[in-house]
């Protein structure tokens, strides 16, 4: 895996005008953060960025561990769903008045949590990296998952547990009833755990945790126990899951099985990677892409697993590095100046290359509604066209889109690689 | 890099937006349910037949509030809570304010929670809750709220009235009760050991226990127990690949008495019990097909039959909930959702499957007939996933559960 | 009495299938060092395909065109994608088999729908062929254990009595020196994973009429077959069936017996609280075997990675 590339600019910061070059990014994320409810006000719209709030805040925690520390878990879920089962129950006590908290500060009590369940389970599992830790950390995912219908005290059981974030004490005059207060609280959670996170990874300790990733042995006769830096990796990254956890449960008001299933720890793991292990803007970028994907894309299409189980696919197969991965390739043509080569096969490429794909997906779309569609229904509408779906010619349009689109970007490919060459090359042209 | 993702965003976010533009005179359902995933079978045919019931009873009848139709709006939940409330509240920003949702007792009691609170912090935008499936008796006891309508009835009720039928076979000596370990599989569990012990006196239950979730493999050890106990009659609430899996193992393992159960039928399931499950499989539900009540009823069935020939009436209910709920809207004359919520209470009608409906004020739970049903392919009219098998009435309780407690202590909006 | 000598026969049937499952994936682990993810979706397409060809011409020829067609398949998968990924390191390979896994599921209901698939034993076994103490035991679970048994010896027979075994033998330990010795080891491996796929085919379409084919059985069962074969040991046969046969008895035993967690707890010296329906361990006391009995192989995996991270046979560690 790639390392962090963008520690070079970083460690490059060191005169008094870098400190702010250092500290922009983050200004500008506030900024952003602070004026995105201006644009997109509506309920839903908030509710949406709550939930890829917390989940960059998710997938950034698992990537330390995955990114960072090259340890692969499967049951990552489980110190996010603790920390805010966690949550839910300070809620419950803090309504009761049998606590006096105030529920802004209920995620850092969901990390605290997290990050004691990390500290015993990472005790034996970060033993070993590689597949231990990862068939470890399935069997703790089950265990948990099945535990949480078991013991209906603490998880309440399949339909779990809800409390109510308007109970807790009035800070300022908020009682987060309305979304966009909820929503400014996870904006600024959001960024501080962010940035806590980004500077941990250039920590000694983070580098380090990048060290026993590469080369195990090697960080071993430097002195460094693997083990240890695994273990701190691993309760960091639980602190941080735990804090995600909480702000779901101030968001959601309430936490289920679903919270600490596999399918949940899979989930994140299909976002980091979708989004690129390598880059600490990864994990966000997949957070954001892949919240829209569920929550817009399945407004539109009922097959839209089968499209996020190919693109994950996919991804795998030609971009390891993920959207980020994708993105920082072409930093150095930009340094070099020579952006401007790859536009023309770029354009060659991905006309076809779309239309392939657009094909492929008229094809699915229009067998699904063939298959599934009442009698006497079958008109269907697809990118705007209305048409019939038992008819010859639109399966015949995609599939000579398909297959047309499919070679000439196949055709083109060589000559995209070519320019991709000379836009690395040193040498002018 | 973050310039190019809020971009893709603003457009995404505006297609929600724009998505739904609703029509004045026209009311809006939305349908959550799951319409993708391992539960999505159960959902697209629950949205088949309320699109059905809302035209052929509704909309070409004149429809709601003197020409307008009934909507349904389907989202997608993948049945899990978080989703149901982000789609709740697209559902609301796109003016939406009546819900249905069935799948699932755990979704629906997310659901009602969150819409409790949402009216409780939204007075302007009331929000009301149609549970056609949910059948978890909370949600008309301890969670019940103002807000929440149940069409089915509860696991209690169709409990008491399983067991008033069961009472009267003095062979049922020994009841095994098996079932799923989580809030629904308890409470059929506790129903029937509490119904049990009141009403047959001279029936032991030689076995009572849970099993995980969706998660066993292989039903064959515990039907080795149902039979080592000599069992007469089985009681389950199992559902989906559960219910299959310990149906035909015990089957298999040499069972020839009644097996009980609440959800043995339709999606696929009837076709894979086939003959093996005939006169062995039973079933306690609301609305009769076979023989069907009247030309009217079989003609709702097979006009649905003939639009979807793969999919059949799998939730009856689902015809009374539209009715009553158009009734409703005409009687609040408009879409005030506090005057439809309170004209809904103690309603009373005449459903399509013969019998009547009231909508009990006191906890917003349908009573209905409940019959017993058994798996069969001797005179059966409508069968299910087309496999000449399908269910037929033996028994029927009037109006079951009619003065059946219930805990509930609503607050109504002043 | 009866009751366990019919559950150690059920344990059989439970523990081979895991068995022809396991077989194939530990062979593939141990060669090319990916726990393969998608084994137990190849096992669900061996279902659903055997479910479609009995629809025209019956089970029997089902048994056979279902694991080649899903061998084929595997082999394909092998050629074109692992081997691709393969360059990129071992945790993109697992990724890519986890979105295997969720890519073929997709697939299998967008082709077969999401209910359960109406696919039934023979006709000409669909009979009791006795019965213990009034509990019948099918034809067709004899039919299984002899399938499984029969596999086994043909595996043990090709693996050491055959030059393909031996190189697949030395492969298991010694990869780089197996290529250096001039042996084609990418085709081996093609190989190898279109046999392990091709069983995990065939015990799909035994187990798909008695199991239940529906779209979540690959689910359902994917996850114990990694226990098995971390708990058996990687590349080892015999650990294999240990622990497949181990874990199928378990499953059987602890879903059969209900042992009351409030039994154990009185017996080594706790006394049951007064207010149970109150108390905050109530949910310990009211426990029973069945429910805990699925996750007993979770506990067994994560004892056995702690204590003997090797597994039981294996010949290194994992």
């Amino acid at each position: 895996m790639t390392a962090i590339k963008s520690t070079d600019r970083a460690a490059a910061a060191t005169s008094g005008s870098a400190v702010l070059k250092r500290f922009a990014p983050w200004i500008i994320a506030a900024l952003f953060l602070l004026f995105l409810p201006v644009i997109f006000a509506s309920g839903s719209a908030l509710t949406i960025m709550n939930q890829m709030a917390i989940t960059i805040v998710f997938a950034l925690a698992y990537n330390m561990l995955l990114g960072q520390g090259g340890m692969l878990s499967f049951g990552h879920a489980v110190y996010m769903g603790l920390g805010g089962f966690f949550c839910v129950h300070l809620m419950n006590m803090v309504a009761a008045e049998e606590w006096f908290l105030p529920i802004p500060l209920l995620p850092l009590f969901g990390g605290i949590f997290g990050l004691a369940f990390a500290m015993v389970i990472g005790f034996f599992s970060t033993r070993r990296a590689g597949t231990v830790f990862a068939m470890i950390s399935l069997g703790i995912g089950e265990l948990i998952a099945a535990c949480s219908i078991i013991i209906v005290v603490f998880f309440g059981g399949e339909e779990g547990i809800s409390g109510d974030r308007t109970m807790g004490p009035e800070i300022f005059g908020l009682d987060f009833g309305s979304q966009i207060e909820v929503y400014y609280l996870t904006a600024a959670w959001l960024l501080v755990s962010a940035a806590a996170m980004y500077f941990y990874s250039r920590t000694p300790i983070g580098r380090l945790a990048n060290a026993v990733r590469d080369n195990e042995e090697r960080a071993e006769f430097l002195g460094y126990s693997q083990r240890y830096v695994r273990l701190i990796s691993f309760c960091a990254s639980g602190f941080f899951a735990g804090i995600a956890g909480g702000l779901f449960a101030i968001n959601f008001e309430i936490l289920t099985e679903e919270n600490l299933n596999l399918v949940t720890s899979g989930t994140i793991l299909l976002i980091t990677f979708l989004g690129g292990v390598g880059f600490f803007i990864g994990p966000i970028i997949g957070a954001i892409f892949f919240t829209l994907l569920q929550t817009v894309l399945s407004l539109y299409t009922e097959i839209w697993q089968l499209y996020v189980g190919a693109l994950f696919v996919l991804t795998v197969m030609f971009f390891p590095g993920g959207m980020s991965g994708l993105l920082f390739m072409h930093v150095r043509p930009y340094q070099l100046g020579k952006l401007n080569i790859l536009f023309l096969p770029y354009l060659k490429t991905f006309l076809p290359a779309t239309a392939a794909i657009l094909g492929g997906v008229g094809f699915l779309e229009i067998a699904f509604h063939a298959k599934n569609a009442s009698v006497g229904d079958q008109m269907m509408t697809l990118f705007w066209l209305t048409f019939d779906s038992h008819g010859l010619i639109p399966w015949l349009v995609c599939v000579l889109l398909a297959i047309v689109g499919g070679y000439l970007a196949c055709r083109m490919a060589p000559l995209l690689r070519d320019a991709w060459d000379e836009a690395n090359s040193l040498v002018a042209n | 890099m973050r310039k190019t993702t809020s971009i893709l965003f603003a457009g995404l976010i505006a297609g929600v937006s724009v998505f739904g533009a609703a029509q004045a005179q026209d009311v809006k359902i939305a349908f959550i349910d799951p319409l993708s995933g391992p539960f999505a079978g159960t959902g697209t045919q629950g949205l088949a037949e309320w699109r059905y019931a809302a035209d052929q009873l509704v909309n070409s009848k004149g429809g709601v509030l003197g020409g307008g139709k009934l909507e349904i709006v389907p989202f997608d939940n993948k049945i899990s809570a978080k989703e149901s409330l982000i789609q709740l509240q697209v559902a609301i920003d796109q003016g939406i304010r009546i819900i249905a949702q069935g799948n699932s007792s755990g979704v629906a009691n997310a659901l009602t929670d969150a819409i409790e609170k949402h009216n409780k912090r939204n007075p302007d935008k009331h929000v009301l809750f149609i549970n056609y499936s949910a059948v978890d008796p909370a949600l008309t006891n301890d969670k019940c709220n103002f807000w929440h309508f149940r069409f089915d009835a509860n696991a209690d009720i169709k409990m008491d009235a399983l067991t008033d039928v069961m009472m009267k076979d003095a062979s049922l000596k020994k009841v095994y009760i098996i079932g799923q370990d989580y809030s629904f599989g308890k409470a059929v569990a506790a129903a029937a050991v509490a119904n049990i012990s009141k009403k047959m006196p001279n029936t032991t239950i030689v076995g009572n226990e849970l099993h995980p979730i969706g998660k066993v493999k292989d039903f064959t050890p515990y039907a080795r127990k149902i039979m080592a106990a000599g069992t007469d009659a089985v009681i389950t609430g199992n559902w989906g690949t559960d219910m299959v899996g310990l149906g035909k193992a015990v089957i298999q393992a040499g069972y020839k008495g009644p097996i009980y159960t609440y959800y043995a039928a339709t999606t696929g399931i009837t076709k894979t019990f086939g003959a093996e499950g005939k006169d062995v499989i039973r079933l306690v539900g609301e609305g009769q097909l076979n023989p069907p009540v009247s030309k009217r009823a079989a003609d709702y069935v097979s006009g649905y039959k003939a639009k979807h020939p793969d999919f059949d009436i799998t939730q009856p209910r689902i015809a009374n909930a539209v009715e009553m709920l158009a009734k409703g809207i005409n009687k609040a004359g408009g879409t005030d959702i506090v005057k439809i919520a309170t004209a809904l209470e103690g309603m009373q009608h005449a459903s399509i499957w013969g019998g009547n409906v009231t909508m009990r004020a006191k906890d917003h739970q349908a009573i209905q007939d409940i019959h017993i049903e058994v798996h069969t392919n001797d005179k059966i009219t409508f069968d299910f996933d087309n496999s000449s098998y399908g269910l037929y009435v033996e028994s029927t309780i009037k109006d079951a559960g009619m003065n059946s407690p219930t805990s509930c202590k609503m607050t109504r909006p002043s | 009495m009866e009751l366990v000598i019919i559950n150690l026969l059920d344990g059989l049937v439970m523990g081979l299938l895991l068995f022809m499952l396991s077989s194939g994936l530990t062979l593939i682990f141990s060669m090319m060092g990916v726990l393969n993810f998608a084994h137990a979706s190849f096992y669900m397409l061996g279902a659903y395909f055997g479910y479609q060809i009995s629809q025209y011409v019956g089970f029997w020829p089902g048994l056979i065109i279902a694991p080649v067609l899903v061998g084929c398949g595997g082999a394909l998968i092998e050629r074109y994608g692992l081997r691709r990924v393969h360059k990129f390191g071992h945790v993109p390979e697992l990724i890519f088999t986890f979105g295997l896994a969720l890519l073929i599921e997709e697939v299998v209901q967008f082709i077969w729908g999401k209910s359960q698939m109406a696919y039934d034993e023979p006709a000409v076994l669909n009979f009791a062929l006795f019965s213990i103490g009034g509990n019948e035991f099918p034809a067709y679970k004899v039919f299984m254990i002899f399938i499984a048994v029969g596999i086994f010896l043909v595996l043990l027979y090709i693996l050491t009595r055959t030059r393909v075994g031996l190189v697949i033998q030395a492969a298991l330990s010694y990869p780089d020196t197996v290529q250096n010795l001039g042996h084609n080891v990418p085709l081996v491996f093609m190989g190898v994973f279109g046999v392990g796929t091709a069983l995990a085919g065939l015990a799909g379409v035994i187990a798909g009429p008695s199991l239940g084919t529906f779209p979540g059985m690959a689910f359902l069962l994917g996850s114990i077959v990694f226990v098995t074969i971390v708990v058996g040991g990687l590349g080892s046969l015999w650990g294999a069936l240990l622990a497949s046969l181990l874990i199928g008895w378990l499953l059987t035993f602890a879903a059969s017996y209900n042992v009351h967690m409030s039994d154990v707890l009185t017996a080594i010296g706790f006394t049951p609280p007064e207010d149970m329906a109150e108390h905050f361990l109530r949910d310990l006391w009211t426990l029973t075997m069945p429910q805990i009995g699925p996750i007993l192989p979770y506990i067994l995996m994560v004892l056995i990675l702690i204590v003997r991270p090797r597994g039981l046979m294996g010949k290194r560690e994992v």
